[in-house]
């Protein structure tokens, strides 16, 4: 029987700004940074108040897990913003809405209220977009 | 107010409070006075205090403390003596700062530094413990595995 999901990866351009943005920015925890081998990083980061769910923040670098070419397709997806990598859940939306506004998060979609709660939608620095709830 | 598209309830509200917070998060290690946090936010003590607990659980005060722990444990983690840190983040005594570290962290700052040390070596010692096997093989980084290396 599944229990619960303990680690899910977001790939990202870059992983210095990527620490940027989820630690600085959406003030997320850093579990694990690892140097591994050849360059590699293993940089995981957790939502403040779920330190049991590491986010891996994968780099898109063609080697072992892509070729060079698909690395290159995987990379210009992201910018185009095609990947929605999930919701994140605040206590106060209105209020994490203005703190990203202003520590400079694009939002594509200011609070609005849904059926299930309040709901708005931003990009990551990659280009990754992810709902963002506050739910009823 | 009723909600649409584009504006939200209290908009003015939500502004002064996170620009209190944001004052704090980046003003931590200075003498802060919260009375002047209050008043810059044009709204009673009262109600300022009351709207800032219902937005991040805590007090002003209570969420000062925890930044400059929060900055406390990011510091210890680069190293930096306990004493050092404990002035760096804003606190006027050592003693004052290990009662409170430990209340919210469960460890006293040293013990946190000790803590933080052994888990910086072995990450540098056996990286791939800390990476589940599926994610190493698939980025090749098992194929020197420093756990062999170290048994």
């Amino acid at each position: 029987m599944i229990t619960k999901m303990n680690h899910v990866s977001i790939y990202v351009l870059n992983q210095d700004s990527a620490y940027e943005f989820y630690v600085n920015k959406l003030g997320f925890k850093v579990h694990t940074d690892a140097p591994m081998e050849e360059g590699d990083r293993w940089l995981t980061v957790c939502p403040p108040e779920q330190p049991d769910l590491e986010i891996s923040l994968m780099a898109i670098t063609s080697g072992m897990m892509f070729t060079k070419e698909t690395a290159e397709q995987m990379r210009d997806l992201v910018k185009k913003g095609t990947f929605g990598f999930g919701v994140f859940e605040c206590k106060d939306i209105f209020a994490t809405y203005e703190e990203l506004k202003q520590k400079g998060v694009e939002f594509t979609k200011a609070p609005k209220e849904e059926f299930y709660g309040v709901e708005a939608l931003f990009k990551d620095d990659s280009g990754n977009w992810f709902s963002l709830g506050q739910k009823k | 107010m009723r909600q649409t598209n584009n504006t939200y309830p209290k908009v003015y509200l939500y502004r002064r409070i996170v620009q209190a917070k944001l004052f704090i998060d980046t003003n931590y290690a200075d003498n802060i006075n919260l009375d002047d946090i209050a008043d810059e936010s044009y709204f009673s003590k009262f109600h300022f205090l009351r709207q800032f607990k219902r937005i991040y659980g805590k007090t002003p005060h209570q969420y000062l403390i925890n930044v400059r722990v929060e900055i406390a444990m990011q510091l210890l983690r680069t190293d930096i003596p306990v004493t050092d840190v404990c002035f760096s983040v804003g606190f006027e005594s050592l003693s004052s700062f290990s009662g409170l570290f430990k209340r919210i962290v469960g460890l006293t700052p040293s013990a946190y530094l000790t803590q933080q040390q052994q888990i910086k070596k072995q990450i540098l010692q056996t990286p791939l413990k800390f990476v589940p096997s599926c994610f190493a093989d698939k980025n090749g980084w098992t194929q020197k595995s420093n756990f062999e290396e170290v048994m």
